[in-house]
């Protein structure tokens, strides 16, 4: 899986593109958590880019809001579709995060 | 009624996630699939396989996760199976949000996601001899107007 952001202001978008399970998750956690520096308020998750997710998809949404709840930040999520939609949905995530 | 039939075994290794799930869909794609079908078993594949690698040997990479997948009629099923440690309670390990391992962001949805992409699941495992999952989905013929 690849990750590429695009920060404007205090806004950081992360655009995810490839598989997410398990085999790559820790390293997805990491590679995010690394571009949260101090001064991020929003953070979007491009899913547009996702062919494959797993429930280890959930895990990294969910740390995250966490970790943006923290901080007083938010957490999006834009361009869900296909078993990520489903998988995200079907755990609840959907109603605590807003989709963009 | 056609029927087939395939079994591999591979390496106890997160890697092989990812080919057990392409390797399911590539046999499933006998029998013209959609592609939200093709995904909820690839998705429920990769839960299977992950718990067998996470749960089952403990990421121990000496360790033989299995895997046969059969189509009979229009039911395609698969099963993941391994000689690890086992559960001693299943139905607690099934349900949604239990994991063992808090605080390493697992899920515990990994049963619960075979169970709503699957039209059947049953675990079958047993303290230090291993777990098998097995679970069957109905593949709906693609009529040539849709």
């Amino acid at each position: 899986m690849q990750l590429a952001n695009k920060r404007k202001g205090s806004s950081l978008t992360v655009m995810l593109t490839g598989e997410l399970d398990h085999h790559n998750a820790a390293e997805i956690r990491e590679t995010l958590d690394g571009m949260l520096d101090g001064s991020v308020r929003e953070l979007t998750l491009d899913m547009s880019g996702v062919t494959f997710m797993d429930s280890s998809g959930i895990g990294i949404v969910l740390g995250r809001y966490k970790r943006m709840r923290e901080r007083d930040g938010r957490l999006y999520l834009s361009g869900l579709k296909g078993n990520a939609e489903k998988i995200l949905r079907m755990a609840g995530v959907l109603g605590l995060v807003e989709k963009r | 009624m056609f029927e087939n039939h395939m079994e591999l075994s591979f390496d106890s290794i997160s890697q092989n996630e990812s080919f057990a799930r392409a390797a399911a869909a590539a046999f499933i794609t006998q029998l013209n699939p959609t592609i939200e079908e093709l995904s909820d078993i690839r998705t429920a594949v990769s839960e299977a396989v992950t718990n067998a690698v996470v749960h089952g040997y403990g990421n121990d990479p000496s360790k033989t996760v299995h895997m046969a997948c059969s189509i009979r009629g229009d039911i395609f099923e698969v099963t993941v199976w391994d000689e690890g440690r086992g559960m001693e309670n299943v139905a607690l390990a099934m349900q949604p949000f239990y994991t063992t391992m808090p605080g390493t962001e697992r899920s515990g949805m990994g049963f619960s996601v075979m169970e709503a992409f699957m039209d059947s699941l049953t675990v079958e495992s047993e303290p230090g001899r291993g777990t098998k999952v097995t679970m069957t989905k109905a593949i709906r013929p693609v009529r040539d107007d849709e």
